[in-house]
């Protein structure tokens, strides 16, 4: 009899993603009645830095605010039949998600619950005592800089696959790379070796698979006409059953919206890849090469030919710093003559910016005529100089190095009221800080990822 | 029987996702049927993609073919005008851009063209 299938689902791809999309998932899970795991990927490039603030304010925060609202409908059941649940939901403060854990599972009156963290990530203070590399073509970036907000290292799956090893019912981390949470219980539950490089491809690839959610299943996909998907509202988000030697076949629970077909699946595999050849994780190098996909059945795809190479000897390093302040401004046109007088209000906006504010970058678009395909210069917007949309919004941004200035330039669109163009309506403004981030490389033995089990009242 | 050369946006015979990294984009463009391959990989060069993000300052572009996959892999670089750090575009991460890609045209036997239709057709939905 072949080797059981070993079953990884995935419940969220990022920080605001749906809360509820876990429950379908865990369902199946259980019905299937394979070894499973569940995780959810809830850090993009810059949610560190936004987490680091919030632990700034208030120290028991700084892990994925709705940690609580996305475990709650699964917690129970999943530690009732010993499905791991795996999150990088710590985000800056894996201790203190912990302790929420617990007193979620309190509340649930689950009676015994094993949470175990993944630390060492963060290297906002070790960064400047370590040897560190530009990373691709980016200048060196300067680790002595004071507006540093976050500063995490991309760990691998070895220090998840630890913290199964302990029996742990739900592993927190903070920055490891997504598709490690994957990888991990892979690793874990067949005994794979760290170094059989084309499995550990292959447990690589599920979770790029998998670590968007539904964008595997339907999502970022659907043109009608031409991708039609069906039920976008209850999408259902993917499973992964893998086999022993690395054979992968995607699915999602029954019942559910959303469709898997080799072309949902292409599409992800290529998701945010560069040189297929070459991907570079702190697990394995991943080569695409040699990946096909084909039809296994509805909703249903088989994957093979992850081929893999050693890891790289450093690991990446992801920096976020104070990136001064985005001042935005909106005003709506509708009926004949709209998009004239839509123009009327752009240029005059811009004007009256560029006059107050000399070398201050701005932007300006006519939403509904030509906006997110074109560049900064509307080289696009020129060939739509004809065309008479009826219902269309001026948008004006800038970017400031400080509050006030974007605020004054958001405000250029908001005195379009009564000295802009006819029919003016529905301003919004919207000033907001921004994050830049930086990545560079440093050797791997500058970390010691940390693995250990956190009791309700542990710090 | 007769089968004449049409021209066509991409989109008619392949589809395509675009992903991002810092002020580097990447959009895959899959044809739906595999006589949509050979045409793509001929005249959708990264010149020609290049062109077509032009007026979004590309700078490098190299595109990537994975015959196994049935796909090609375009990445290039500076089209996001500052990356989601600092672009002044509504969409700073270029999630819109794989259809400014799908809107490059081909020119290819109209048969082309009826069997990605009928790719897209048949999918069982």
């Amino acid at each position: 009899m072949p080797e059981a299938r070993f079953h990884v689902g995935n419940a969220a791809g990022f920080a605001t993603d749906r809360v509820d999309a876990g429950v379908p998932v865990v369902k199946a899970l259980i019905e299937s009645g394979a070894p499973a795991a569940l995780f959810y990927e809830t850090l993009a490039e810059r949610t560190l830095a936004y987490a680091q603030r919030n632990k700034m304010r208030d120290a028991d925060k700084g892990y994925t605010p709705d940690l609580e609202r996305f475990l709650a409908p699964v917690l129970a059941d999943c530690v009732a039949h010993k499905i791991p649940i795996l999150g990088n939901f710590g985000a800056a403060n894996p201790a203190g998600a912990a302790r929420a854990i617990h007193r979620l599972a309190k509340e649930l009156g689950i009676e015994e619950i094993k949470v175990a963290v993944v630390e060492g990530d963060d290297v906002r203070e070790g960064l400047r005592s370590m040897q560190v590399q530009a990373w691709e073509e980016e200048p060196l970036f300067d680790v002595g800089r004071q507006d540093i907000v976050a500063a995490n290292a991309y760990l691998g799956a070895r220090p998840i696959a630890d913290a199964l090893a302990l029996g742990a019912d739900v592993v927190v981390t903070g920055r490891v790379t997504d598709s490690a949470l994957a990888l991990a219980p892979l690793l874990h539950h067949f005994g794979w070796d760290d170094q059989d490089w084309d499995r550990v491809a292959a447990g690589v690839l599920t979770g790029h698979l998998l670590e968007c959610g539904a964008q595997a299943t339907g999502g970022y996909f659907a043109d009608p006409g031409y991708k039609d998907v069906p039920d976008m509202a209850d999408i259902g988000y993917p499973i992964a059953e893998v086999a022993g030697d690395g054979d992968i076949v995607l699915t999602k629970p029954s019942g559910t919206g959303g469709r898997v077909d080799p072309r949902t699946v292409k599409e992800q595999i290529l998701y945010e890849i560069h040189d297929p050849a070459n991907y570079l994780t702190p697990d394995v190098t991943l080569d695409l090469m040699q990946v096909a996909v084909s039809d296994a059945g509805p909703d249903r795809v088989q994957v093979t030919g992850a081929k893999g190479r050693p890891a790289p000897e450093t690991l990446k390093v992801t920096i976020s710093y104070e990136g001064g302040w985005l001042g935005e401004g909106e005003i709506s046109y509708a009926g004949p003559g709209a998009s004239a007088r839509a123009r009327l209000a752009a240029e005059t906006a811009k004007a009256r910016v560029e006059r107050e504010f000399p070398g201050l970058a701005v932007r300006t678009d006519v939403l509904g005529l030509v906006s997110v395909l074109d560049g900064d210069s509307g080289g696009l917007s020129k060939h739509h100089s004809d065309t008479d949309w009826q219902d269309v919004r001026v948008r004006l941004a800038v970017n400031a190095d400080d509050e006030t200035t974007a605020a004054r330039a958001a405000r250029e669109v908001e005195t379009l009221y009564c000295a802009g163009p006819a029919g003016g309506a529905g301003v919004r403004l919207n000033v907001m800080p921004r994050i830049k981030t930086a990545s560079c490389l440093i050797p791997r033995e500058s970390i010691q990822p940390r693995v250990r089990l956190v009791g309700p009242a542990d710090v | 029987m007769s089968d004449p050369l049409v021209e066509v946006p991409l989109r008619e015979i392949a589809h395509g996702r675009t992903g991002d990294k810092g002020d580097r984009s990447n959009v895959s463009v899959i044809p739906y049927a595999e006589d949509g391959y050979a045409p793509i990989a001929e005249q959708v060069t990264a010149e020609r993609m290049r062109a077509a993000f032009a007026h979004r300052g590309a700078g490098k572009v190299v595109r990537y073919d994975l015959p196994m996959l049935g796909a090609f892999n375009f990445v290039l670089d500076d089209v996001l005008q500052g990356g989601v750090n600092g672009s002044l575009n509504l969409d700073g991460h270029g999630k819109s851009l794989s259809f400014l890609a799908l809107s490059v045209s081909v020119t290819v036997p109209q048969s082309v063209v009826d069997n990605a239709r009928a790719a897209r057709a048949g999918d069982g939905a």
